[in-house]
């Protein structure tokens, strides 16, 4: 039973004691099924003062524009199922954010913060929402399904853990064509259940290569609960099985995902293999709009609600004085107005010819 | 030219590409140090490294998404299947990720799946299928399945350089049993093309693979005894197939069947049979026939199996009872 006793027990922070050798040192850290953020030594991935600014504003830009798609759902003015991610910005933000230029992300349904952060204006995003000409799947696709290469973008189906094996094989060509490149996607809690999911984190590991993926653990799989699709309470243990680095993060903190995202990413690219990272967040909604989560205990809303993504990090800047009250509001105003160009773009945009849908079926 | 293997010409197709582009790599099961379960890529390893010659834990989704990521990424991935039977396991990145891709967000996939298929050895359910119909309702895939050498050789380096996700089905009754005579230089077999193998008027089998082999029989003794002149269409590709070229062969000799290993119901000979009735038929003498396989799984017994097959003298058969409207 002692590996059950290691397994459950919070692990112990790593300040190693000063009569331990660092070889010690690193054996301790292996035999530890997986490391929390306190056990690394974050300080050098810490946000500059503009970093932090930018990692507000796209947190805010997230949640504004989930909150647009929920609007006009409202209004019958989305084509088909509205999904969100509101309780878990901080995650797609903070792990986007951590990438290079040239890196590649490959986002699922709860990710529209890495569309956004990758660049895609969101008057395009949102246009693929309401089945219009003015986005990268000029409507044949719909909600955050999209890929963009310029952007670092690769489209998802909606079969989970397909990402997973398809992430691993860009990071499998960066590695062959010796590229300093890196490949990130999430999984859901339910998503790690699918055998894709295991086939990619196999494969990447054996291959050691260039690839962090990131576990959003938010409680709920539709209606089934974490309890009903794992035994083991953290999803990080995943790791260990693989013979991988595995770290638990905090999934609402937006700095905390960028300084664990970017010390994975970093480590990947270095050569050292691929990352598993459980980010432990909420999703604060039902499936999708059309769910209203009737079987989420209110209690476990209330409790995740203190643990808000955004309400933290606005609280962290002020205190700390990286910005002021006034930049707070010129912030919030400038995203609300970028929302409502939005909108009123994407409304407006032209839906694609009937015919135009049966061309490009093939490549040339 | 040289006379060679059916398993010797797409080994010279697939090392020719690797030699004409640095992009092309191979993966798969026990294809580095053992050379492929059927020795496709045997020698590969040394010539051309462990990271182009790539050997995978068993997974066959996995194989074939990494196969989609990385061609994204600029490669230009070529797979195997250990058996086109485990093809199965890797269904849902083929028809959901590779085949919608392009059509989804633009961007092309140029990857192969290489998928040694077909029975006649013995090899019982899990070893013998022709899973070619699985794939042949689903847009954004393309499927060849060469019946010679030359063939061979040709549309495996037309796949390789074809943009889309191609699946090349190769014949394991074939890989060693047929040899024939392959040019040492680059040459391609354009996907989409059918060949006429053999001229004839009274009727028409379009046929692929092993298929052609038992009409080309068939079609032989059936000048000798009956004096009825067979035509043998090769389709070669089966997504897309050679509209054209079956149109005009049948409209010639006003009968056709269309012949297949793979099973009978919801087999690819139902499309073009459709498809025949569709355009041609004023031009028919009688109903267009189909020759394939029962309609049950791929027994191991000999006698199971040779039963189940479709061959030569069930051909005869066929052509015997088309020739009599």
């Amino acid at each position: 039973m002692a590996t059950k006793k290691k397994l459950n027990k919070k692990p112990v922070k790593s300040k190693p004691a000063k009569t331990q050798s660092a070889a010690a040192a690193a054996r301790n850290r292996q035999e530890k099924t997986f490391l929390r953020a306190a056990d690394l030594d974050l300080e050098k991935f810490e946000p500059t003062n503009e970093q932090k600014k930018d990692l507000y504003y796209y947190l805010l830009l997230n949640r504004a524009f989930d909150d647009r798609v929920a609007k006009l759902y409202r209004q019958g003015k989305i084509i088909g199922a509205a999904y969100g991610s509101r309780g878990q910005e901080a995650t797609s933000v903070g792990s986007t954010y951590a990438l290079g230029k040239d890196d590649i992300v490959g986002p699922i349904i709860r990710n529209a913060g890495s569309i956004i952060v990758r660049g895609l204006p969101v008057k395009n995003f949102l246009s693929n929402f309401v089945g219009r000409s003015t986005t990268p799947t000029r409507g044949r696709d719909g909600n955050s399904h999209l890929g963009d290469l310029e952007l670092g973008v690769f489209a998802p189906i909606s079969h989970l853990g397909s990402l997973v094996i398809n992430l691993a094989g860009c990071a499998l060509a960066f590695k062959i064509k010796k590229q300093p490149r890196v490949a990130l996607t999430y999984i859901g809690d339910g998503g790690t259940s699918t055998a894709e999911f295991h086939e990619g984190m196999n494969m990447a590991a054996v291959w050691k290569l260039p690839f962090v993926c990131i576990i959003e653990n938010n409680n709920w799989a539709y209606s089934t609960p974490t309890s009903h699709q794992n035994l083991t309470p953290d999803l990080a243990v995943k790791g260990k099985a693989y013979g991988i680095e595995a770290i638990v993060m905090d999934g609402n903190d937006v700095m905390e995902a960028y300084r664990v995202s970017k010390y994975a990413i970093e480590k990947a690219r270095a050569g050292n293999g691929p990352i598993l990272i459980e980010s432990k967040t909420m999703r604060m909604k039902g499936h999708a709009e059309h769910d209203d989560a009737f079987y989420v205990p209110k209690e476990q809303f209330a409790e995740w609600q203190k643990k808000d993504p955004i309400i933290r990090c606005e609280k962290y800047l002020l205190d700390h004085r990286v910005i002021t009250a006034q930049e707070n509001e010129a912030i919030k105003a400038r995203v609300a107005k970028e929302m409502e160009d939005a909108e009123e773009f994407a409304l407006n945009a032209p839906f694609p010819n009937s015919g135009d849908g049966v061309t490009g079926v093939y490549a040339d | 030219m040289a006379t060679v293997t059916y398993l010797e010409a797409i080994s010279m197709g697939l090392r020719e590409e690797m030699l004409r582009d640095s992009n092309v790599y191979m993966i798969g099961e026990d294809i580095g140090v053992y050379g492929g379960a059927f020795k496709v890529t045997k020698g590969f390893i040394d010539e051309f490294g462990e990271d182009r010659v790539m050997d995978t834990p068993i997974s066959e989704a996995g194989i074939i998404g990494v196969c989609v990521g990385s061609a994204l990424m600029g490669l230009r991935p070529v797979a195997e299947m250990q058996f086109a039977d485990f093809i199965s396991c890797g269904f849902n990145q083929l028809v959901n990720q590779a085949a919608k891709l392009h059509y989804r967000w633009g961007e092309a996939v140029p990857m192969v799946v290489r998928c040694p298929s077909g029975g006649g050895v013995h090899g019982g359910p899990f070893h013998s299928q022709n899973p070619e119909a699985w794939f042949f309702h689903v847009p954004g895939l393309k499927i060849v399945s060469p019946s010679t050498p030359y063939d061979a050789k040709g549309l495996i380096k037309a796949a390789i350089r074809d943009n889309n996700p191609v699946l090349f089905f190769e014949h394991k009754y074939l890989y060693r049993r047929i040899k024939g005579e392959v040019p040492e230089d680059d040459y391609i077999v354009p996907i989409g093309k059918g060949e006429i193998k053999r001229e004839g008027k009274d009727m028409t089998v379009i046929a692929y693979s092993s298929a052609v082999h038992w009409a080309l029989e068939a079609a032989e003794q059936m000048q000798k005894d009956d004096g009825i002149s067979v035509e043998v269409l090769d389709l070669r590709s089966i997504l897309p197939y050679d509209k054209e070229l079956i149109l005009q062969s049948v409209k010639k000799t006003s009968k056709a069947i269309v012949a297949h290993e793979a099973t009978l119901t919801g087999g690819v000979g139902g499309d073009i049979a459709a498809f025949i009735t569709e355009h041609a038929f004023e031009y028919l003498d009688g109903p267009v026939k189909r020759l394939a396989a029962l309609d049950t799984p791929v027994p191991y017994s000999p006698p199971l199996e040779a039963h189940f097959l479709p061959n030569k003298d069930k051909m005869l058969k066929t052509m015997r009872e088309l020739a009599a409207f």
